[in-house]
């Protein structure tokens, strides 16, 4: 499923992919006549609406294309680049550039074709262009606090609205094709030279076309989780292969990686987390997982940090599991064996732990005397002090293995934790 | 048909339209990402100084992301895209005639007025789009096609801005 895995590509065929794709951008930007500053600037007296006319046309085509290919599952969105809002840094930064347009009659994109194709001014816009961005990093630690301030991370118009993508792309088409209509009168009433109108039923098709496939897309829906999971032979071998399921001494390993964010979320009901849980584990109801919030506070966590669910065996983290990664979560791990299998590597003290005779997968093996949280040395296995914590009642067997301040014994594992950045690729922005 | 001498005419505007937009979406099927022109700019920028100043670099910590220490901010796909951008301009303009040394500007508008104007809307232009976490093509366009709601606030802030100060420099236009 796209889009692919080009990071893997040495060095030459990964450098030729962005140069074809840049080599389709410049030579449209040309065609449509970019490259000439008088063609841009018109757009702001009315008297050309080229770049209004492209512009939207590309963002309603390309949207089109992409929820399409998103509905009938050979685009994975979850791994698609979305600029993340920065609501008021981006709109203080779309007044800045448009004096920066009206004033310099390029933007960065246009100004490196206008110079490629020798246009003076052109030449002069890039070495500002250079200049600006050296401008920029010099100063930005000074506003550093507005700069990355209303981040709204991952958030789409479909999420805003409340509607379904299909229907929003419908809506940006029907939206674009109001504003060529417009656009066209206007030009109509201000152009010093009005075209003439034999192309004027090829654009009405073509305005038809992208509104019956945007039709056509909204029809077709985008994947439930579901089809995502049964589509994704990737995402089942990750279990089959039980990638997915980290040794808890894995866990305790990262614990005490600092560079790194470590949560534990424990998907049990509240009495069982209350007689024992990992220390610093979060208790979250599955269900409460799927809201909107929580999920997108699941998914805009940095690339550096990593999610374990844990419930009593493995059952329950996995169904989580499936379900939060086939809505787009990353770095989301299940701890291998549950809290049952916790307990087994780091025993909490006999005289507060008893192992049940029988227990289902999902049931809790050991029968805590009271509720112990994470006071037990067990809930904190990284930490030396641990050992220290004490314990209601004195039992010199089950202290024997870690007296003083020795650790737990080493487990031995396989690491199963890679850390994925989102996105390879932020498109032109990154 | 245009003489041999002569440039070809543009393409229609939303046929010009159509193709980018092909082109977005194929950057983002086979990337994952969209097209941009300010990263590669910013790249080659911190590329450049990394050679003057390489300890300003490693303090700066916006230069410091792209060149500080060991990295080499040159083998980047937004550096290649770059240069892709760069020879699909030429090569379009070389095929339909319009590769040729000379300045675009307003009626009225000397030369180097018009140079000098190019620079400084260069560095406004550059320095909000860092700003906005990306231009036109890459914050506008891109995250316009994937619908982010940042893109389209800053899409229309930019016509917002470029509309309000239009009148005000019409001198310099028409």
């Amino acid at each position: 499923m796209a889009p692919f895995d080009i990071a893997h590509l040495s060095g030459l065929p990964y450098a030729l992919v962005f140069g074809a794709i840049g080599f389709g951008f410049g030579a449209v930007l040309e065609m449509a006549g970019f490259g000439d500053t008088r063609k841009l600037a018109a757009q702001f007296y009315l008297r050309d609406m080229t770049v209004l006319k492209t512009m939207f046309t590309a963002i309603a085509v390309a949207a089109v294309l992409i929820a399409f290919a998103a509905g009938i599952g050979v685009l994975d969105m979850s791994r698609v680049y979305v600029n993340p809002t920065y609501l008021w840094p981006g709109i203080v930064g779309g007044l800045i550039m448009g004096v920066g347009f009206v004033i310099g009659g390029f933007c960065p994109g246009t100004s490196l074709v206008a110079a490629a194709t020798l246009k003076v001014d052109g030449i002069f816009f890039v070495l500002g262009g250079l200049t600006g961005v050296w401008l920029f990093g010099e100063s930005v630690s000074s506003f550093e606090t507005f700069w990355i301030s209303s981040n709204m991370g991952r958030f789409t118009l479909p999420d805003w609205l409340g509607l379904s993508t299909g229907t929003t792309v419908l809506l940006v088409v029907l939206m674009a094709v109001l504003m060529f209509w417009g656009a066209e009168k206007i030009e109509a009433r201000f152009s010093p030279a009005p075209a003439a109108a034999p192309r004027r039923r090829r654009h009405l098709a073509g305005a038809a076309v992208l509104a019956g496939a945007a039709v056509v897309v909204a029809a077709v829906g985008q994947l439930t989780p579901e089809q995502r999971w049964q589509r994704s032979a990737k995402l089942q071998a990750m279990v089959t292969d039980r990638e997915i399921f980290v040794h808890p001494a894995e866990v305790v390993a990262l614990r005490t990686d600092t560079s790194l964010q470590v949560d534990v979320l424990d998907l049990r009901s509240e009495h069982d987390f209350n007689l024992f849980h990992v220390g610093g584990a979060r208790r979250v109801d599955p269900d409460a997982l799927e809201t909107p919030e929580e999920l997108k506070r699941l998914r805009d966590r940095p690339p550096s940090s990593v999610v374990f669910l844990v419930s009593n065996g493995e059952d329950r983290a996995l169904t989580t599991w499936r379900q939060l990664v086939t809505l787009g979560v990353g770095n989301l791990y299940v701890v291998e064996g549950g809290v049952n299998r916790w307990l087994e590597l780091y025993p909490a003290p006999a005289c507060v732990a008893e192992r049940a005779t029988t227990a289902a997968p999902e049931e809790p093996r050991w029968r805590l005397a009271y509720a112990t949280g994470a006071s037990l040395p067990s809930a904190w296995p990284e930490l030396a002090s641990s050992r220290e914590f004490r314990v209601p009642c004195e039992d010199p067997v089950s202290h024997a293995p870690g007296e003083h301040g020795e650790r737990w014994p080493a487990h031995a594992y396989a690491k199963r934790v890679k850390l994925q950045t989102k996105a390879a690729v932020k498109g032109g922005c990154g | 048909m245009a003489t041999p001498k002569e440039p070809r005419p543009y393409i229609d505007p939303y046929l010009a339209g159509a193709l980018l937009g092909v082109v977005l979406f194929l950057s983002f099927f086979i990337t994952g990402g969209g097209l941009g022109a300010s990263a590669g700019l910013s790249r080659i920028q911190t590329g450049i100084l990394d050679w003057f100043a390489p300890i300003h670099v490693d303090r700066v910590a916006y230069f410091a992301e792209m060149a500080g220490g060991v990295r080499n901010p040159w083998l980047h796909y937004a550096i290649y895209m770059i240069a892709g951008t760069l020879v699909g301009g030429f090569a379009s303009g070389l095929w339909n005639r319009r590769v040729k040394v000379e300045t675009r500007k307003g009626p009225g508008m000397s030369t180097g007025v018009r140079w000098a104007l190019a620079f400084a809307g260069g560095i406004i232009m550059a320095y909000g789009a860092r700003f906005a976490r990306g231009c036109t093509s890459g914050q506008a366009l891109s995250g316009g096609a994937v619908l982010s709601v940042g893109s389209w606030a800053f899409m229309f802030s930019i016509f917002a801005s470029g509309y309000a100060l239009a009148w005000f420099v019409r001198r310099l236009w028409i």
